[in-house]
């Protein structure tokens, strides 16, 4: 319907009813959820007032404790006590490096991790829908409702593996997900829509377990990512552990059991926390068996002991600088968002590079939620003041297949805008070859072995032909998400294979649907009660949407058009009073299929309007 | 599946641009920002799943489009394409012996500086390098706009695109002197 809602000036626009949108940080320390009340984007607090939810899930033996619950239980219960989860997102426990400063009972299953709980086995991508469930309920007693449409965050720098990992446990935790938007794209938003700014930014993004820098250039409401950079396994966190194993070398102590090495990580945090304000901070825990740890941790040592951390965030500022063709002098700002940003070292590191003092007039807590739920909002279609703006985004990473010799062809570079498609013809290399493997893999290394693979799919049916007469064209699709589908096609017979990336490292589609039937078993009604009312509301807008295209544009259609498209109204009005929602949703689509090409027609003289500068009022 | 472009429209088209290689940066943003404003995925989300397929597809197209003119080795590719030249063609890669010979005496200047760590040569390297990738448009841009010798202008675009190449990878050497 939006293709259609390209109103005549003047012309009253479609009403429509206000939508509940929520923009979700999903942080490895700490998440947000926020939404646009009044014109405003504000994080929704709990009860207390507290804005932050710890992610820390918790399994008791008889429920799931999520946020200050499950964290008051971190040090006793600590193999049950999941923390930092993020870092587990579509990765093998091979990825993880050294496991042993996680107490957890790491299962080693192909793709992902799993961790052994009293609830049973769990994925990663479970454990995050806990947290997400969380914060959906608090936007749904916020919002006085169900939610319409959600926007979660990811770094920037997620590989594929990652973004597909957080999607599943949007959709495992029931949220109807409008897009996945990067953290340093969402505070950018927060911040450039808020100042008013033009130039070229950077955000300096360190969170509790990822790093991202980015570089956007901003223009008259275009918020478009020149290029991006960071490392998704470096963050707050490693400065916690840096003090975790100065305490132990310091206090000479032996191997340490899961609840002590909690207790002590979580000593090291408030040491850490403490040090952003303060010269010198107290380490005082008494462990299980009655050994006192008594020291300070100065400033100095802190900084010493953290050197090389900061200095690992700067070789991905400069490839992402040189990427962006951005020298440091020609960026006007640069924008801290992260806690761990509040670190005075991070801090220093930023402004000598930079050579000004970075930007901090918003909290870096929660500046990610607060972009997101202003994309959400405006993705939903709710209409706000100065909310004619847009953002191009790009891949973090490059994406390509195996060739001959385990090489890497790069089909889409990194820092490409997204979407993006882009096709390369392959041949066989044998007579007779009926086959052709495809392995998907991204990274920026030459060897496919350094790679991560994505996916590996056969194109069967080829015809025998001899050796390189066949025209193999593969073709790799990026949506806005920076999700990706793959598909083989050999030109000649058009025998096709296509993919939408996933297998190697996200759960399997019989995965998620056994998940969401286990949470969804109870409410098989009510869902479709509100499957009608959605697809209700659907029909409802492209009929009206269909009338108003009609009065204005019918000279645009040949006769047999107009006609098609009037027997597919009248479908969609006779299966309107119905209580079948599958037909009902049927004929919608096909007024949509017999509507395409009307509204393409209409959208293309639009964008000709556009260019002249004569904008046809274009709202949605 | 219908897009919401005109797909015999060419890129210049597209973008309401003259076809011609000089080119005004400055025009070809602003056209590709109205034409994204218009036709991103994030106008649709509201919309029904074929909509949403449509609006990828054009987005895609437009990017792809705005690449293609971006670049000064598509952009040129790209017109000799529409004149019916293969300028990249991968049966006939030929290069004048005494170009290759520089690039190859560029390359090891390029290995040298790397392993003696040496940035400040690694820098001049690819100053060079950027004032033959500007020499290269110039003449692309006498054999394109003024004289129209398509085929003359194959070697040109191929040069530009082996030094494109070899400044990338310069680019790259540079990057790993800094980690």
């Amino acid at each position: 319907m939006a293709l259609f809602q390209i109103s005549e000036p003047g012309e009253a626009p479609l009403p429509h009813a206000w939508k509940r949108a929520i923009g979700i940080d999903l942080g490895t320390t700490n998440s947000l959820v926020a939404t646009v009340r009044n014109g405003f984007a504000v994080v929704l607090p709990d009860e207390e007032g507290r804005p932050l939810v710890p992610s820390i899930v918790r399994y008791r033996e008889d429920g799931v404790d999520v946020g200050y619950a499950a964290m008051a239980h971190q040090s006793d219960d600590p193999q049950n006590t999941i923390v930092s989860v993020k870092r587990m997102m579509g990765r093998g426990l091979a990825d993880l490096g050294d496991d042993r400063r996680f107490p957890y009972r790491f299962h080693d299953e192909p793709g992902m991790v799993r961790i052994g709980t009293r609830a049973g086995v769990k994925s990663p991508v479970e454990i995050s829908a806990e947290v997400l469930k969380a914060l959906r309920a608090r936007g749904e007693s916020s919002l006085g409702g169900p939610i319409d449409g959600a926007v979660v965050t990811v770094p920037a720098y997620f590989d594929e593996a990652q973004r597909q990992a957080t999607k599943d446990a949007a959709r495992l935790a029931g949220l109807p997900i409008l897009r996945l938007l990067n953290e340093p794209t969402a505070a950018a938003v927060a911040y450039g829509l808020d100042n008013g700014s033009e130039g070229t930014y950077a955000v300096y993004d360190l969170g509790g377990g990822t790093f991202d820098i980015s570089i956007l250039k901003l223009t008259r409401g275009v918020f478009e990512v020149l290029a991006t950079n960071g490392d998704s396994a470096l963050g707050g966190d490693d400065f916690d552990h840096r003090v975790f194993c100065w305490i132990i070398e310091a206090a000479r102590l032996p191997p340490l059991s899961p609840s002590d090495a909690r207790l002590l990580l979580v000593k090291s945090r408030e040491a850490k926390e403490m040090l952003t304000g303060h010269d010198a901070a107290p380490l005082l825990a008494t462990l299980a068996d009655g050994t006192k740890v008594d020291l300070t941790l100065t400033k100095a040592i802190f900084t010493e002991i953290t050197r090389n951390l900061v200095a690992k965030t700067l070789p991905p500022l400069k490839r992402a600088l040189r990427d962006a063709a951005v020298a440091p002098s020609d960026v006007k700002g640069v924008v801290l968002v992260g806690g761990a940003t509040r670190m005075p070292q991070i801090r220093r590191a930023v402004a000598e590079f930079f050579g000004q003092p970075p930007l901090t007039n918003l909290n870096p807590d929660e500046v990610v939620a607060l972009g997101a739920a202003i994309q959400a909002n405006k993705l939903a279609g709710n209409r706000e003041r100065n909310d004619d703006w847009l953002l191009l985004d790009v891949i973090p990473l490059s994406l390509g297949l195996e060739t001959m010799g385990g090489l890497a062809e790069r089909i889409i570079p990194r820092n490409s805008t997204i979407p993006v498609a882009r096709s390369q013809d392959f041949t066989t290399f044998k007579d007779g070859q009926t086959a052709m493997a495809i392995h998907v893999v991204q990274g920026e290394r030459e060897k496919v072995a350094d790679c991560r693979s994505l996916a590996r799919f056969e194109l069967r049916g080829i015809p025998p032909m001899a050796a390189g007469a066949a025209r193999i064209r593969v073709t790799f699709e990026v949506d806005a998400d920076g999700l990706l589908a793959v598909s083989a096609r050999e030109q000649e017979t058009g025998t096709e294979a296509a993919i939408t990336v996933k297998p190697s490292y996200g759960l399997t589609d019989t995965e998620i649907a056994r998940m969401l039937h286990e949470s969804f078993a109870h409410a098989e009604d009510d869902m479709k009660a509100r499957a009608l009312a959605e697809v209700e509301v659907d029909a409802d807008q492209i009929l009206a949407a269909t009338r108003n295209a009609l009065a204005v544009d019918a000279a645009l259609l040949a006769p047999d058009e107009a006609a098609q498209i009037a027997a597919a109204m009248a479908e969609v009005e006779a299966r309107r009073g119905g209580s079948d929602h599958l037909a009902l949703r049927a004929a919608v689509e096909a007024l949509n299929r017999a509507t395409a090409e009307f509204a393409g027609r209409r959208m293309d003289r639009s964008m000709a309007a556009a260019l002249t500068g004569k904008r046809v009022d274009a709202v949605l | 599946m219908a897009t919401m472009i005109d797909p015999t429209r060419n890129h210049f088209e597209l973008f309401g641009l003259p076809q011609r290689y000089r080119h005004d940066g400055a025009a070809l943003e602003r056209a590709y920002r109205a034409l994204q404003s218009e036709v991103h995925p994030d106008r649709f989300a509201g919309g029904s799943e074929q909509q949403k397929r449509m609006a990828l597809q054009s987005s895609a197209h437009v990017n792809e489009a705005y690449r293609a003119l971006k670049d000064p080795v598509a952009r040129a590719s790209y017109l000799l394409g529409l004149h019916g030249v293969d300028a990249l063609d991968e049966t006939d890669t030929a290069l004048p012996l005494d170009f290759l010979e520089r690039q190859l005496d560029r390359r090891e200047v390029a290995e040298d500086a790397v392993a003696a760590r040496d940035a400040r040569a690694l820098a001049a390297l690819a100053g060079e390098i950027r004032a033959e990738i500007a020499d290269r448009e110039t003449v692309l841009a006498q054999r394109l706009d003024d004289e129209r010798a398509y085929a003359a202008a194959r070697t040109p675009v191929r040069e530009l695109q082996f030094l494109t190449k070899l400044a990338a990878d310069v680019d790259a050497l540079q990057a790993t002197l800094d980690d």
